[in-house]
């Protein structure tokens, strides 16, 4: 992959605001709007615990090249207002070349933004909104900022049209009459805008997505084959849920709102073992509840994908807000032995990559698979490349499906231990192929028992079909080549491929490891990604350090391994990355 | 395929599987089994479209003895995954047994929601007010003063759960209450909730042997709803006022309307991803 396209530090803008002062709604449409410029963005929103109307705030980061993380600092800080930003203060990072806006009728820029330097530019937003019919300060204040940032007014339009335009011109008149009018007044403020480098637009505008990681998971799940999905709502899980819902019906399916998080994974067993590749998508509480239910699938031997929106935990925690905390219960919170798989995805493009990875992964090899996602993927929204077909290779190879029994097999058992451990499956309404599947310890026929013979035999074909199978090159995104390893999983892929980028630019040889499969791990295959590395960081965002302990426990890690762990709820920046690989070096040579 | 050949009728005794049951000799349960395959034979339904759900007690392990699909899942969640196989699987008919343990206790959130979501299942809790399997504690429909549980040797002390008048609160469409020592009245009731469309709920009094002998009385105990079934909630309602608890029969039926999935397809994926282009 092209150097530059991991570095560049494109442009990052945050504007904030207290509750329905519109600080969302105008971080989308720009979004929107430097989308249609052609550039990538990547837009983080962060929410007060209130329902409605609490603070909010738009992080939009974007550029010529995809947008990954949030980067160190912000270039520009737009206040709609003052009232809630001390909630916000810790999210802000700002630099002596930051520019803050703010409005000219609002107070002093508060002293919880700390000493960065900052220089601050009072903008007559307010004045500017109040002499226009429905005038909104968010419109206004948008316009002035893409006339700072050099966007064609069109590019704003554009974006106005496609973030309010389901709101009919009612709405969408007097917002762009607000943009254009911050528009007109913020070309000649004479400041010295922070432009993309580079300036001007990218290459033409390509197709490209403007989805959430949610919304990409959802798509993940459909492409995969899903055509059942039973869940019960969590933040910050249930925009899947609703992206789903409509369209599972379009597409001959359904969504089904269970009870409880008890009943959405017996329900999706219940679907799935009927024939229908089915999903369930929760966060931390609700994966806690499924447990009982996935071991079921494991030992019945039932396809099912649970999509994990990650928040912060432990118990209810921080609902709204982001940490890779959950790795130890999907690995290790089924009772018995009981293997499955576990996933995560490495962006919000591979949101919907890895979901249908997933999905036809746990088809294939009749197991549970948990699909790990979290809050900053699941609720920020990234402009990206479309997905091809098949995302993980395999042109021209058979996507990955069930495998079911022919019916005319007179000498049919469901649970036969082949040789691969995948036993071929029948489904209801296929004569001669009767069984009763079983969390009962069973042998192959499917009849209970609990003979040592039979539990060994069963044991040993559930686990040899997720091990034995070929994964191909999808078990981890590598970049980069060094004698010192960024190794990561998940969300956290962003910030470390960028740590990396930068490390290799400054010429310091560094690859970067994602893990995107991390059950079973591929563990031949990471060992010999990790050859003889020298510096080796395990980097991930949650307390316990839970992937670099489990890489410790499968004995993958050399003693020089060390780790960078740190909970949420800020998101990962690649600055403290490097920050940590530097501490690291002298206590290693020591 | 139109071969103009006729199905051979289908027996009870085709409807058995090869399993032996691991009941006690004398428990209620093998009535139910019974019950089971002749309304499946007096109906005709093709084995191979039958699909048995079951949780965990002694009762649940009734689907490994039908030939039948089945599925023997976990404790107190037969109806939500029967409930999920309906969804997506509408073509087949799918009945859930359990216990009184499973389906009011540990299930019993998942009893009311059913009853309230009126997906075209059958659901027959075996009711012998103990758990059975676990060896012989209280379970919600014990009597409160019932001291044979090294568990509550004082009893319960709990009112015990009332099946029917719960399902009715909670919307359940058909309500039914049969007894495993009137197998011929059982089949009838059964084939009656099979038939009906939407959540059809069928209590049977099925005596625990073992941990509960005094149910011997049960005999004597039991006798024929006086009423015609209801369908008229107020009257369902007051009958289910005076109820003892040993009326048996069909005690409310009444059409509403059924939770079922609307697919229809009108789309593909690639149709959604299009949507996402700006
Ligand atoms: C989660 C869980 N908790 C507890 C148990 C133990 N358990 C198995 S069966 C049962 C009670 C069964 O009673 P009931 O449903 O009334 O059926 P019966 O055996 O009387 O037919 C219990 C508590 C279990 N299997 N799973
Ligand atoms: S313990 Fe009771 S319920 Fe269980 S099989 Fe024996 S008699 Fe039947």
């Amino acid at each position: 992959m092209n150097e530059r396209l991991t570095h560049d530090p494109g442009t990052a803008i945050a504007i904030i605001g207290s509750g329905g002062s519109g600080a969302v709604t105008a971080g989308l449409i720009l979004l929107a709007a430097v989308g249609h410029t052609g550039y990538y963005g990547l837009l983080g929103r962060s929410a007060g615990p209130q329902i409605r109307g609490g603070e909010s705030a738009a992080m939009l980061r974007f550029g010529p090249h995809p947008v990954e993380c949030m980067g160190d600092h912000f270039d520009l800080l737009v206040a709609l207002d003052w009232d809630t930003v001390g909630r916000f203060a810790d999210e802000l990072p700002l630099a002596c070349t930051s520019m803050i806006l703010t409005d000219a009728r609002h107070d002093e820029v508060p002293a919880v933004l700390g000493g960065h330097g900052a220089s601050v530019h009072a903008l007559p937003w307010r004045d500017l909104a109040s002499t226009l019919p429905e005038g909104r300060v968010n419109m206004v204040a948008l316009g002035s900022v893409g006339a700072l940032l050099g966007l064609p007014f069109e590019a704003l339009e554009a974006g106005v049209r496609a973030t309010l335009g389901e709101k009919g011109e009612r709405i969408l008149a007097p917002s762009l009459a607000g943009v254009r009018a911050g528009y007109a007044s913020g070309v000649d403020l004479g400041l010295n805008p922070p432009r993309v480098s580079g300036g001007g637009a990218a290459a033409p505008v390509a197709a490209r997505w403007n989805l959430s990681g949610n919304e990409a998971a959802g798509l993940g799940a459909v492409r995969g084959g899903v055509r059942f999905v039973a869940a019960y709502p969590i933040t910050p899980a249930s925009e899947m849920l609703e992206w789903l819902a409509p369209r599972l019906e379009l597409l001959g399916g359904s969504l089904l709102q269970a009870e409880d998080e008890l009943a959405s994974v017996n329900m999706i067993i219940g679907a799935s073992f009927g024939g229908v590749p089915s999903l369930t998508a929760t966060s931390g509480p609700g994966l806690s509840l499924m447990m009982e239910g996935l071991g079921l699938a494991v030992a019945s031997e039932t396809p099912v994908v649970v999509v994990n929106v990650q928040r912060g935990g432990p118990s209810t925690g921080i609902p709204t807000k982001s940490e890779q905390s959950d790795l130890n219960i999907a690995l290790h919170g089924l009772h018995g032995d009981a293997p499955h798989l576990v996933l995560a995805a490495l962006g919000i493009r591979d949101c919907a990559a890895t979901v249908e990875w997933g999905v036809r992964l746990a088809e294939h090899l009749q197991t549970a698979a948990i699909v790990l996602s979290d809050q900053i993927l699941g609720q920020s929204r990234a402009i990206v490349d479309p997905l091809t077909d098949q995302p993980f290779g395999g042109a021209g190879q058979a996507p990955l499906q069930r495998v079911i029994a022919p019916l005319a097999d007179s000498d049919h058992r469901r649970y036969r231990s082949t040789a691969t451990g995948i036993s071929p499956m029948t489904l209801p309404g296929m004569p001669g192929g009767m069984y009763t599947a079983d969390g009962l310890e069973h042998n192959e026929a499917g009849t209970p028992s609990s003979r040592a013979a039979d539990h060994l035999e069963q044991l040993e074909k559930r686990l040899r079909k997720l091990t034995d199978f070929d994964y191909g090159s999808a078990w981890a995104e590598i970049r980069g080549e060094g004698e010192r390893v960024l190794l990561t999983w998940g969300s956290a892929a962003g910030a470390v491929f960028e740590a990396a980028a930068r490390l290799r630019a400054a010429g310091s040889p560094t690859k970067a490891i994602a893990l995107r499969l991390l059950a079973p791990l591929p563990r031949a295959a990471l060992l010999d990604a990790l050859g003889g590395a020298s510096q080796i960081l395990v980097v991930e965002q949650n307390q316990g350090a839970q992937c670099f302990a489990y890489l410790h426990s499968l004995r993958v890690l050399p003693g020089h391994a060390s780790s960078y762990a740190r909970p949420g709820p800020l998101p990962l920046r690649p600055g403290e990355i490097l920050d940590a690989v530097e501490r690291d070096q002298p206590t290693r040579e020591a | 395929m139109n071969a103009p050949c006729e199905t051979p009728t289908r027996r009870a005794k085709d409807y058995r599987s090869a399993i032996a049951p691991v009941w006690c000799p004398g428990c209620g349960h093998f009535a139910v089994l019974s019950a089971v395959t002749k309304a499946l034979a007096h109906l005709q339904l093709g084995q191979e479209r039958v699909a048995m759900v079951s949780g965990i007690g002694c009762s649940s392990r009734l689907p490994a003895y039908v030939e039948t699909y089945g599925f023997h899942g976990i404790h107190g969640r037969a109806l939500p995954l029967a409930s999920g196989l309906k969804a997506a699987r509408p073509d087949l008919t799918v009945i859930v047994t359990g216990g009184d343990g499973d389906g009011f206790s540990i299930g019993g959130n998942h009893f009311l929601h059913a009853c309230r979501r009126n997906m075209d299942l059958t659901y027959i809790v075996m009711d012998n007010a103990v758990y059975g399997m676990t060896k012989g504690q209280a379970s919600p429909t014990t009597e409160a003063d019932w001291r044979r549980s090294k568990l509550t040797p004082h009893g319960s002390g709990l009112r015990p759960f009332l099946p029917a008048t719960i399902a009715f609160a909670a919307g359940a469409s058909f309500i039914a209450r049969g007894f495993a020592g009137d197998p011929s009245g059982l089949t009838t009731l059964l084939v009656a909730a099979i038939e009906h469309p939407g959540f059809a709920f069928l209590q049977v009094l099925s005596p625990c042997q073992t941990f509960r002998p005094e149910q011997k009385d049960w005999k004597q105990k039991v006798h024929a709803s006086t009423v015609e079934p209801a369908s008229d909630p107020i009257e369902a309602a007051r009958f289910l006022q005076s109820d003892d608890g040993f009326a048996l029969g069909v005690l409310y039926a009444r059409r509403l309307p059924v939770w079922q999935p609307r697919n229809q397809v009108s789309a593909t994926p690639a149709d959604l991803e299009a949507a996402f282009l700006r």
